[in-house]
């Protein structure tokens, strides 16, 4: 093993360490849960862009569906947790499925503002369909018990349900990414045409890529939903489309770990501004983004792999 | 006389008021396919900058008492000199990058636009009168037509058609089309294709700021009226397909207008029925309506 | 499993030990948390925190012989930033009562949260009915306004001044529906009749279409179901295409700064439903002029609101000699308030129960300056503005 591998583990054993030890630390257990859920979402938005190339800017509309698939189903028709959760993701792998087929039929630029205007139609139905509750949102969906066995109530309990998920998502998309299937993946994010001309249906493998990041970003708003209770139309409205972005330029667009940790900063200054700065967020949130883009592209997480490789050399 | 149930000059009204809508769209997707194709950069903050447009226009009336007339060439110069500073100091670093960069980078612009107009004029916005001279409205015979709206009609299809005939019958015009086939060619030829870019992106800015002050009397100005906007814009410009001047002013018409009848028809749709025809268009045409296959 | 059960033992005894330690002595803590940045942050906001601070400085800073400290917060009108800020101040600050601000979505997230740490909650910007009817918890205040009372009392008060026929504009979502469901409710009770509704998307850029269906329905006045940018908007459009003229216009849900971001120019003629108007009295009056002085504005009703809402609460700290949420609620629920914004009671449900008010928007003439924008129409009592006990389904009021 490398220094560098050898040294990533063990930080990343450091890290489940740390996370599963955080309630005992004083941290503020529903705080990490919406944090963890947040990086999820980072972490399936990047399969996309980090690994895929693919720039979408309406993963809310993912992230914000399931929240209210999983809501309602809990809520109105007393689905079991880990069921609710399983059809939040399986409906925002189905809507990402419609989405993904025509928005890859454009690439690029064009490709982001499709997903952007397709995730605002999103919005306008979360927004009229009866069951979302509109501006009030989906309000009070209990969390109830895992296997009908669990019970969900304790923060605790909930805490280390949405540790094993989160854990369990990350491994799987670390998995994708080194799988063969993830081997293509990269090879149309280097070189589309190459791609091509070697016989791959570019089209088909783009598809599933984004079909498993919907699905997993929806898996992540479905999980928020069951820990915080509700799920709003700030979950679908295409600002957040922009956070998740944001987060994940913020840690490192293709590294495994960078968007959780850009997810975590994020989540964390805005918890932190919102008694202190009142109206300029937003503006903070923009010098972010400028300076993101000016200064470091490849964010924390990449800027940090690229001084330790040079320090190898 | 009916047409689909309504009366027909109901209907002419409708179109009419479709056609003003129209006219905004038309502008804005033009401004953004004019920067696009010489930058290559998709330019999220055009709603901050058609916003910026529409406050500038007000503070000079609240403030100065520059009438709206002086407003409509001044606002959209100051906007067009900001648009060159941006491009200066921000879009300069990003040429050669991946063209997803300027579109964040734009995107974090308008966030930081919006921000420091909500901290400075607070939300509920301001309101900007009609000038004296267009008040009133006109009796068409099939509806009453507020003057106002027919002169935004008017402006911007002279400044839309101005665009066109710049672009494509002038000198000048051919440059900027050679600049964006081939820009280190057009440089060799003894262009100077930098100033030219920087230019190209003030004027678009200042595109967008003549849609705001145009907008101004017509709607609240706020700072948020930019980011609604913005994104039915995009979808404007996927379904004209960026690849002619003509092809995003005439989208652009045509959508104000079917948006426009869909208000009277099916008015729970009028939001979402830009972007149902935007997937319809790219399943069959994936390039737009006017684009060329890339 | 082992390990999970040790952990969680030792979470729980932390936290007992935690809060055990800090309750009853040390600061009384006020939280505020509302949309400071914004939508809504002129009609509550900052200013509205201010308020809050106001009153407990006035009440002399101290209640119970414990300091009163407030801590705000800005939820950036997203529900989870709010329920997650107001749990931790309640499991970390131990915090005593939360003010909620605006945006109904944010204020039903808070009231489940305070509901299940058992402190009050008091919400005032939010306007959904649902936090006292079917969504009750019985530590929810709802303390200025609602959907329900706003569209009853503009609904009752212009039929039964002759304006029988409506026509209704209406924001199309759930906010919107309940807006006109209510109205045109009360307008058929009332012997009026409903022409016929348009709906809009939220945010429409441009309205003139949907008020020209308006015009064609021959109504005699036009409600507008809606808030915000699409009501200033929707104002503006009437204005141009002279609307205003041959309709009445009741705007549903409207607030003093957008009477004032529009001017009377825009507006002349509005009629509209408040709790609260700064110019009603000599207490509000005398209230609105320290406001003035700090903001160089009127206070909004909300403003007026965070600051009686306060008061209203340190009075019943102190009559219930404790901070302990369920005596402190008992307390509210049983003494009368009476002060410049409200003469009232809270019923059992947590719904405040006072005076509305019709007001209308005045002519640029008959106005002596800015900010003198109302003149009173009517009062409607609030046993008639605000939802019934026979209409509720909160389970509290069922006994």
């Amino acid at each position: 093993m490398t220094k560098a591998a050898k040294l990533i583990r063990v930080t990343y054993l450091g890290l489940l360490i740390l996370a599963l030890i955080a309630p005992m630390l004083g941290l503020y257990p529903v705080f990490v849960m919406k944090l963890l859920c947040f990086a999820l979402f980072a972490c399936a938005f990047n399969l996309l862009l980090g690994f895929t190339g693919l720039l979408s800017f309406g993963h809310a509309a993912f992230f914000g569906s399931a929240a209210y698939v999983t809501g309602w189903l809990i809520k109105s028709q007393h689905f079991t947790p880990e069921l609710g959760l399983l059809a939040g993701a399986l409906a925002s792998g189905l809507i990402g499925l419609v989405v993904g087929a025509v928005a890859i039929r454009r690439q690029g630029i064009y490709f982001a503002m499709i997903t952007l205007a397709i995730a605002q139609m999103v919005y306008f139905v979360c927004l009229q369909v009866p069951f979302t509750g509109g501006e009030d949102g989906l309000q009070g969906v209990p969390r109830g018990a895992l296997f009908g066995l669990i019970s969900l109530e304790s923060d605790t309990a909930m805490y280390y349900l949405v540790v094993a998920i989160f854990v369990a998502s990350f491994l799987a998309i670390t998995r994708i990414v080194s799988s063969p299937f993830g081997q293509v993946l990269k090879m149309i994010r280097e070189n589309e045409p190459r791609a091509i001309s070697l016989g791959y249906q570019v089209d088909r493998y783009k598809l599933l890529a984004f079909v498993l990041s919907a699905a997993l970003a929806g898996l992540a708003g479905s999980l928020k939903t069951l820990v915080m209770g509700f799920a709003t139309l700030s979950d679908v409205h295409w600002s957040m489309s922009g956070e998740v972005i944001l987060m994940t330029l913020l840690g490192g667009v293709g590294t495994f770990f960078g968007p959780a940790f850009g997810a975590g900063i994020v989540i964390a200054l805005q918890n932190m501004l919102a008694d202190k700065v009142g109206s300029w967020v937003t503006v903070i949130i923009g010098v972010i983004f400028v300076l993101c883009v000016l200064a470091f592209r490849k964010g924390i997480v990449g800027e940090l792999q690229a001084y330790l490789r040079r320090r190898q050399r | 006389m009916e047409i689909f149930g309504i009366p027909h000059q109901a209907f002419l009204g409708q179109l009419l008021l479709g056609l003003v809508n129209g006219a905004f769209y038309a502008m804005l997707s033009l401004g953004l396919a004019v920067i696009f194709g010489l930058l290559d950069i998709v330019n999220f903050a055009h709603g901050a900058l058609y916003m910026l447009g529409a406050f500038a226009a007000w503070i000079m009336l609240d403030k100065f008492g520059v009438n709206y007339w002086f407003a409509l060439i001044l606002a959209p110069l100051v906007v067009g000199v900001l648009g060159v500073v941006i491009e200066r100091v921000f879009l300069k670093r990003l040429y050669g990058l991946d063209p997803l960069y300027g579109l964040l980078l734009t995107f974090g612009l308008s966030l930081i636009f919006e921000g420091i107009f909500r901290e400075l004029f607070g939300v509920s916005g301001q309101s900007y009168p009609v000038p004296e001279l267009l008040s009133g409205a006109t009796n068409l015979g099939f509806m009453v037509l507020p003057n106002y709206r027919a002169w935004v009609v008017v402006v911007s299809l002279v400044v839309c058609i101005g665009t066109w005939y710049l672009i494509e019958r002038t000198r000048l015009g051919a440059y900027l089309r050679a600049g964006t086939e081939n820009a280190k060619l057009v440089q060799a030829f003894g262009v100077n294709v930098p100033l030219m870019v920087m230019l190209t992106y003030g004027a678009g800015a200042g595109l967008a700021a003549l849609a705001g002050v145009l907008a101004a009397p017509i709607i609240q100005v706020n700072p948020l009226m930019g980011s609604n906007l913005i994104i039915v814009v995009f979808a404007v410009v996927v379904i004209g397909g960026m690849g002619s001047i003509m092809g995003s002013i005439l989208t652009g018409l045509g959508l104000g207008i079917i948006e426009g009848l869909t208000r009277v028809f099916y008015p729970e749709a009028s939001s979402i029925v830009v972007f149902v025809i935007m997937v319809i268009v790219l399943m069959i045409r994936p390039a737009g309506l006017f684009g060329k296959e890339a | 499993m082992k390990l999970n059960a040790l952990v969680a033992a030792m979470a729980i005894t932390l936290a007992a030990a935690a809060s055990a330690q800090v309750a009853n002595t040390g600061a009384v803590k006020i939280g505020f948390i509302t949309d400071m940045s914004s939508l809504y942050a002129d009609i509550d906001g900052p200013a509205g925190g201010e308020m809050i601070k106001w009153a407990v400085a006035d009440f002399g800073g101290k209640v119970l012989g414990r300091p009163i400290e407030v801590l705000t917060a800005d939820h950036q009108n997203k529900a989870d930033v709010a329920s997650s800020k107001a749990r931790e101040w309640m499991d970390k600050d131990n915090l005593a009562m939360l003010v909620g601000g605006t945006s109904s979505g944010t204020a039903l997230a808070m009231a489940k949260v305070a509901a299940e740490k058992k402190r009050p909650f008091i919400s005032i910007g939010a306007g959904s009915a649902r936090l006292t009817n079917e969504d009750c918890t019985a530590y929810t205040v709802h303390y200025a306004y609602d959907t329900v009372a706003l569209a009853k009392v503009a609904g009752s008060a212009l039929v039964k001044a002759g304006n029988k026929n409506w026509f209704f504009l209406t924001a199309d979502y759930a906010f919107g529906y309940s807006l006109e469901g209510d109205a045109s409710a009360v307008v058929k009770a009332n012997g009026g009749t409903v022409a016929g509704a348009v709906r809009h998307p939220l945010n429409a850029s441009d309205f003139s279409s949907f008020l020209l269906q308006a015009q064609s329905s021959k109504a005699q006045i036009l409600g507008l179901a809606n808030a915000g940018g699409d009501f200033t908007n929707a104002m503006k459009a009437a204005k141009e295409f002279g609307i205003n003229k041959t309709m009445k216009i009741a705007g549903l849900l409207v607030f003093i700064n957008d009477v004032h971001s529009l001017g009377l120019a825009n507006t002349e003629g509005l009629q509209l439903a408040d709790s609260w108007y700064w110019n009603q009295d000599d207490a509000s009056r005398a209230f609105a002029k320290r406001f003035f002085d700090k903001y160089k504005r009127q206070p909004s009703s909300l403003q007026a609101a965070d600051y009686s809402a306060a008061t209203t609460y340190l009075k019943a700290v102190q009559a219930a000699g404790t901070t302990d949420g369920d005596k402190v609620m008992e307390t509210l629920k049983a003494t009368p308030s009476n002060d410049f914004y409200t003469k009232g009671k809270i019923r059992a449900d947590g719904r405040m129960i006072h005076d509305m008010y019709l007001f209308e928007v005045k002519s640029a003439k008959e106005s002596t300056g800015p900010w003198d924008y109302y003149k009173l129409v009517s009062k409607v009592p609030g046993d008639q503005a605000f939802t019934t006990v026979a209409d509720s389904k909160c389970s509290l009021l069922k006994k």
